[in-house]
């Protein structure tokens, strides 16, 4: 059906899009790529030899990284187990014939529109703050002494925060799914005698599969990046225990200007994250055919 | 599930659901009542707080001190100019690709996804080197153009699969009956695609205004929007619970209320169309 006319528009239409994602992902990548095998630190003016691989030596042997490869991976971890399965609880109690379901949805899924500065600065003044804080208070009202949050559990604590934001996007995902589940098949499931736990274990849970593979594979892609919550709440600290990954390469790059160890730091995210990508693109590449 | 239940085990579900979605939201409606107590009363127990007397005072001291409007401008024009002119930029693309498919346009569609999963940190310092040697740094200019890229895929994405729903026959029709592309585009495509591309210009906006990645490491208090604004609370001097409290409330009841009008666009948008 397309002619050779409309199939040249449709390239001249094509394009410019293409042209600017390439520039944006070509150009700042083979910089990121060629920085990190030099010397180069902003606060030594001069010439940025060529190092090879010295800076991912540094990088990657500072006790620094461990932590945060540690970290990061109790973060992402820890979010996603929170999310999926408080997710999926959620999910099917909103699924269930309630009065003002459409009122409860509003608030379940707000926590997700509320910038990431915002929900950090509220979680640790009103909430974790062990003087003025909502939990401080209500220690002293049952007689237990304040718990610290951010200062004795820090990776705990914005585990709790970010799992915070993110359980509304598990559960709009997980109800979206659970709507799209033919109720047909429910009751002629019943009608053979299949009881309620049968009836979840065979039907609901192999439909939802899909739709937790989708919500683990893109929250995992945004959750290895989180980077607000820390930089407000404690800086990484104390020490390096809640620095993730994306914080230690940030507090090389413009903390101490180090180019060459933070572009070093920059590779190293970058190949992580494509570990997960690789798997999240084949499942939506799979979609873009049914 | 249009199944039966007793009324009875209908105001048990209601009652446990209603726990939970007020458990959710309850720091967001904390914060509101925060922001209209005075600094004093913001501190106290909890009961204290609500009986204590209401007020906007908070209100107009953000305003007065930091020139809150400023941001709020700022976080506008980023948002807002991000999301139209990668709009301008997506939707020819994702036209073309649904309606003139070529044998290399899934691979094109799967090559702009991967883009997004380049991690920001890791692209950091050239764009912020690249910034400074232009003079872009702590300006709108920067941000808009940063936030429109990251957010392209997702737009042309978005746009994509709404276009791959309208029917073709009725472009063939229009075809068949003489309108020329100019036509067909203009008034048979155009009202079939407002919907999908006001979906898409609300979701995108909602990303771009919460975006704190690129807003954080690259402005400072000219061009700072509302996010990297409420994270100069981070270091407070003195009593700030209320004032913080009006300021975050001011800087995320838009974005909520656009945010619930968006709800089911969301799944869509942020799932590439995976889940909907």
């Amino acid at each position: 059906m397309s002619t050779k006319a409309s199939r040249s528009a449709a390239r001249a239409m094509i394009s410019p899009s293409v042209l600017l994602l390439l520039c944006w992902m070509v150009v700042p990548l083979a910089m990121t790529v060629w920085f990190s095998l030099l010397r180069y630190n902003l606060l030594m003016p001069g010439a940025h030899p060529f190092v090879g691989l010295e800076n991912y030596q540094y990088f990657v042997s500072d006790p620094a990284f461990t932590d945060a490869i540690v970290n990061t991976l109790l973060l992402v971890g820890g979010v996603l187990l929170i999310t999926v399965v408080g997710g999926v609880l959620l999910a099917l109690l909103l699924d269930l014939p309630i009065w003002g379901q459409g009122i409860v949805r509003i608030m379940v899924i707000a926590p997700f529109f509320v910038m990431p500065t915002v929900s950090a600065l509220v979680w640790k003044n009103m909430f974790f703050d062990p003087v003025n804080g909502l939990f401080g208070h209500l220690a002293k009202t049952i007689g237990v002494q304040p718990y610290d949050f951010l200062a004795q559990a820090p990776l705990a604590s914005i585990i709790g925060i970010v799992s915070w934001q993110w359980l509304p996007f598990a559960t709009l995902i997980l109800l979206t799914a659970l709507q799209s589940l033919d109720s047909e098949q429910l009751e002629a499931a019943e009608m053979d005698g299949a009881g309620a736990f049968a009836r979840f274990y065979h039907i609901v849970v192999p439909h939802l599969a899909r739709a937790v593979t989708v919500v683990i594979l893109i929250q995992t892609i945004f959750l290895l990046s989180v980077f607000a919550e820390i930089f407000v709440t404690t800086n990484g600290g104390p020490g390096t225990a809640s620095t993730n990954l994306t914080y230690l390469i940030y507090k090389e790059s413009l903390l101490s200007f180090d180019v060459g160890t933070g572009s070093a730091g920059g590779v190293i995210a970058i190949i992580l994250a494509n570990i997960v990508a690789i798997f999240l693109m084949r499942m939506i590449g799979r979609n873009l055919d049914a | 599930m249009a199944r039966a239940v007793t009324p009875r085990r209908k105001a048990f579900n209601t009652l446990a659901a209603w726990i939970v979605g007020v458990l959710v939201f309850f720091p967001i409606l904390w914060i509101v009542i925060l922001s209209f107590k005075t600094e004093g009363d913001a501190i106290k127990t909890p009961l204290a707080v609500l009986s204590a007397p209401w007020t906007m005072e908070s209100y107009a001291v953000v305003q007065e001190r930091s020139d809150y409007f400023r941001h709020f401008w700022n976080s506008v024009v980023i948002s807002l100019g991000s999301t139209v002119i990668g709009l301008v930029i997506a939707v020819p693309s994702a036209w073309a690709m649904a309606f003139v498919p070529g044998r290399r346009t899934k691979d094109v569609l799967m090559w702009m996804l991967s883009t997004k999963m380049l991690p920001p940190v890791g692209v950091l310092l050239p764009i912020y080197l690249i910034c400074q040697s232009l003079g872009l740094l702590d300006t709108k200019i920067a941000l808009v153009v940063i936030l429109m890229l990251i957010n392209l895929p997702i737009m042309i994405w978005m746009l994509y699969t709404y276009f791959k729903e309208i029917p073709r026959d009725i472009l063939e029709a229009a075809r068949m009956d003489g309108a020329s592309l100019k036509e067909e585009v203009l008034y048979v495509l155009l009202p079939m695609a407002v919907p999908g591309i006001a979906s898409t210009l609300l979701l995108n906006i909602i990303l771009a205004w919460n975006e704190s990645f690129w807003t954080l490491n690259l402005t400072a208090a000219k061009a700072a929007p509302l996010t990297a604004f409420i994270a100069s609370y981070s270091s407070p001097e003195g009593l700030f619970y209320a004032k913080l409290s009006a300021a975050s409330t001011m800087a995320i009841a838009p974005i909520l209320i656009m945010g619930w009008f968006s709800q089911k666009q969301l799944v869509r948008g942020l799932t590439f169309g995976a889940v909907k």
